[in-house]
């Protein structure tokens, strides 16, 4: 068994594919490119694949990572670089693989190891709202946002999830747009709940993952550098 | 070439499911357009996710992307909340492909396959920009075309849809494309629509409502006459001789969203002589033309490859009685691809043990539930109706579900057929409580879901003249049932609303004069009428009283032979007089063998057309009575050779 994670891109209309789309998309492109995966044991098998952070429908990304399991039983060597390129024919346009590393011996999952995401978040209204919204935010000591979970209200201070919100200096589609780093642990701050935490609220026109970080100690990692992963150079930097 | 993208982006944040709007399937193309070509738009008048699988549209799409002359792209239905931005907005109807604005294609192309979504074709156009009736249309305005089981009786549609296309589409569909690219290339001066429609109603199988004068008789009802001498009187489906020579869909699409029946399908053969007579798709598909063992082994296993689908349909009406269903099966197995991973579907089971253990060898270890559909509850309702499956047949294959692990069964049925008795009605009670004793002896759970629908009778069909039961009626049916398994354990009883059923009675043997009210419905919001949150059947029932059209007319009264009935300038290869015939032995409770293996009782399929059933075996399948009766342990019988003839000399 060989375990691969790979980082791809979600860009243009494919953005408006659900995560549980996209998980079948990966199924039948995996069959397509003739991947060979491990599977699971017992009544239905199925495919060993493990799927990171969902990404809100809609939203772009830059980093989206998947786990795989092949199986190299029947192949002396398994070259990762030509499962990329072969995925690449045969994925959907918009999704690029941009990276990948073989992970040796035994590592967490996707899900538990990433500690934060970095999004740009482009909103709808101008500047002088923006500037005191993000100034609010930076300052307040506590962010309270109520929000429903299993058909209760749960009030939570978000203050601690949020890692860094600025403005950037770029503008999307001529409009402003945020930096926000949030903490995924124990469970994802949504960029449309940090929006929607303080009032008057800001409103999402655009969303886009730039990154996902693992933070080990004190370094902050791509979830494709932990321990144990070992970088496939060539195919980071694609496009 | 134009693209409502940039438009419509924004939008999609907030409406439901937006990956219906993006295209992006694998298989999908997006034709470089070429203002010469003739640009089809194949759209689909009801939602993305039942649209997508429609096998007629994705066959047309790559048959005419494939001419040099030809593009096609599709487009859906719209869902409520998109459209009501759409409209806000005046963003127009457009292709999930390029997102092209419909307006800016030659065809806007319908499938119709079925009564409840003739409201949505109409918000379709509107949608387009494209006037409504036919009439209005200017010659820079698409033309708009139908085809599909529901084109069989066009009349309610007429005047929206510029010309229907009856039967099979795989050859018409170029000649008609090259037709209008004629019409488009020419330079003269004499270019006017009129002349495109009639050109068009010179090809077999395509009807151009325009060219036909409408005359009431001495008693009302509805004759049509061509306005000139070089329209067809009669306008006969197209059937092709041979699905071998139509390996399509090559290039099956794969969604990226939830749809349904997500899976490949391969159509196994088309066309069916089981004869039975409440059933039109049975009816007007004939004759049988199977698809050879090897190249449904071939266009499985390619299309496994291609899609990356890990299930697969071995489509047809009664898929069992494909002579080389065992082979076909086992090719799937078989494919060094599927790893034993690919499943495979039965979508039409036979009532039979047969079939039961075919079921459990493809099934592999899954044992979700069994369908079948013995359609009546007694021997004498199933002898009218000509579905002669004995009671001995569906025990057997019952027995053989539950005994090979199968702890739920689902069981089709109709309420409302001629002659129907309340004996017949709950002898459908009784079978399925036979049904779950049955069952229990293998397993204590188990149980069997009945689900009983109205009878809506169909043009062309031996039961085109028979009155359909009133919703009254119809709910006093269902009451009966619920009744009488109320107290049975193991039984859950399911049924469609008779209220539906009334609406697809009326829409399905209606004339020209129903076009109002579809307009009307329409008008009045009721779109998407086959989903049961949308439909409303008082739209329908004060839209008829304000038009003063009788429902009791439409629906209820059964008609004479002598009636014309408003599709009598259609030809499905039926003789009518077969039909009558079949409709007088059913009331006379005469059932009809299946002519694979008995000698030609001359419905018309064949004989009018030079053609002949092509079964990939001669010899029925030996054991049983297989669902048809006749005694077919005697093994085979070649199918009569016929004497070929054109149509006009039998007259």
């Amino acid at each position: 068994m060989l375990a691969v994670r790979l980082r791809s891109t979600k860009k243009g209309k494919i953005r408006f594919a659900s995560h549980r789309d996209i998980a079948k998309v990966w199924e039948r492109t995996l069959r397509i490119s003739n991947i060979p995966l491990m599977y699971s044991q017992g009544f239905s098998p199925r495919p060993k694949i493990s799927y990171g952070l969902a990404l809100p429908t809609g939203a772009e990304s830059d980093c989206e990572y998947i786990d795989l399991q092949v199986d190299d039983s029947n192949r002396e060597s398994i070259n990762v670089e030509e499962i990329c390129t072969s995925l690449n024919d045969n994925l959907p346009p918009g999704i690029l693989i941009n990276g990948a590393s073989v992970m040796n011996g035994k590592f967490p999952s996707l899900q538990q190891t990433v500690t934060s995401c970095i999004w740009d978040i482009t909103v709808n209204e101008d500047d002088t709202k923006v500037d005191s919204w993000v100034d609010r935010i930076n300052n307040e000591n506590t962010i309270v946002l109520r929000r429903e979970r299993k058909g209760k209200e749960v009030v939570d201070d978000i203050k601690p999830q949020v890692h860094l919100v600025r403005k950037n200096y770029e503008r999307i589609d001529g409009r402003v747009t945020l930096q926000a780093e949030l903490g995924t642990q124990p469970r994802s701050l949504r960029p449309s709940e940090l929006l929607r935490s303080m009032e008057p609220c800001l409103t999402e026109h655009k969303l886009r993952r730039r990154k996902q970080i693992v933070e080990e100690g004190a370094r902050r990692l791509d979830p494709l550098e932990v321990a144990g992963a070992t970088p496939m150079r060539s195919l980071i930097g694609a496009s | 070439m134009t693209s409502i993208w940039p438009e419509i982006e924004h939008l999609l944040l907030n409406v439901e499911k937006p990956a219906r709007y993006i295209g992006l399937e694998r298989g999908a193309i997006q034709p470089p357009h070429d203002p010469r070509n003739v640009a089809w738009l194949l759209t689909y008048p009801d939602a993305y996710e039942v649209g997508f699988p429609n096998q007629g549209l994705q066959i047309l799409y790559e048959i005419i992307n494939e001419l040099s002359i030809g593009e096609a792209e599709r487009a859906y239905a719209p869902w409520v909340d998109l459209e009501k931005i759409m409209r806000e907005k005046g963003i127009p109807l457009f292709s999930v492909d390029t997102h092209r604005p419909a307006n800016e294609f030659d065809v806007i192309a319908f499938n119709l396959s079925s009564e409840l979504v003739y409201t949505n074709l109409l918000n379709c156009i509107d949608l387009a920009g494209v006037s409504l009736r036919s009439v209005d249309r200017g010659i820079e305005e698409p033309l708009v075309a139908a085809g599909g089981h529901c084109t069989y009786n066009p009349e309610p549609l007429a005047d929206f849809v510029d010309f229907f296309v009856l039967g099979d589409g795989e050859e018409v569909v170029s000649e008609i494309t090259y037709v209008i690219h004629e019409w488009k290339s020419s330079e003269s001066a004499s270019l006017s629509r009129d002349s495109l429609l009639k050109e068009l109603s010179k090809i077999e199988g395509v009807y151009v409502p325009q060219m036909y004068n409408v005359r009431k008789d001495q008693n009302g009802f509805q004759v049509l006459e061509p306005k000139h001498d070089d329209v067809p009187k009669l306008v006969e489906k197209r059937t092709i001789t041979s699905l071998e020579d139509w390996p399509y869909p090559k290039n099956q699409l794969v969604p990226i969203t939830e749809v349904v029946h997500d899976r490949l399908n391969v159509e196994v053969f088309r066309g069916c002589t089981r004869g039975c007579r409440f059933c039109q798709a049975g009816m007007i598909t004939r004759p049988v033309r199977e698809r050879s063992a090897d190249q449904v082994r071939t266009m499985v296993s390619d299309g496994l490859r291609r899609t990356g689908y890990d299930q697969v349909a071995l489509t047809s009406l009664s898929t069992a009685d494909y002579s080389h269903i065992e082979k076909a099966v086992a090719a799937v197995g078989d494919d060094p691809l599927s790893c034993g991973q690919t499943g495979v579907s039965l979508p039409s089971l036979r009532v039979d043990a047969f079939t039961v253990g075919i079921a459990a060898t493809i099934q592999g270890g899954k044992r979700s539930g069994l369908t079948f559909a013995p359609e009546a509850g007694t021997w004498r309702m199933r002898q009218v109706i000509n579905k002669l499956i004995t009671e001995e047949d569906l025990y057997g294959a019952v027995e053989s579900a539950f005994s090979q692990g199968w702890r739920r069964v689902k069981l089709y049925f109709l309420i409302g057929l001629p002659t129907e008795t309340d004996e017949d009605t709950l002898g459908i009670a009784d079978l399925a409580k036979n049904c779950v004793e049955i069952g229990k002896r293998y397993n204590k759970q188990a149980s069997v879901t009945v689900s009983v629908g109205g009878f809506v009778p169909k043009p062309f069909t031996p039961f085109q003249w028979f009155g359909q039961n009133t919703i009254e009626e119809l709910q006093r049916k269902i009451n009966l049932l619920k009744d009488a398994t109320s107290r049975s354990r193991g039984v859950q009883l399911k049924w469609h609303d008779p209220k539906a059923t009334l609406v697809e009675g009326v829409l399905s043997r209606g004339d020209r004069n129903l076009s109002a009210l579809i307009e009307e419905v329409w008008r009045s919001g009721g779109t998407f009428q086959e989903w049961s949150e949308h439909f409303d059947i008082d739209r329908w029932l004060s839209s008829m009283e304000e038009l003063g059209l009788s429902v009791e007319d439409y629906a209820y009264r059964h008609r004479d032979k002598s009636e014309p009935l408003p599709w009598d300038h259609l030809d499905a290869g039926l003789y009518k007089d077969f039909l009558w015939q079949e409709w007088r032995d059913a009331l006379e409770e005469v059932g009809l063998e299946d002519c694979r293996w008995t000698p030609c009782y001359d419905c018309g399929a064949c004989t009018g057309y030079g053609l002949d059933h092509v079964v990939a075996s001669t010899s029925p399948p030996v054991g049983g009575s297989q669902g048809t009766w006749q005694d077919l342990t005697k093994g085979s019988e070649v199918p009569q050779l016929l004497t070929i003839r054109k149509k006009s000399e039998t007259v």
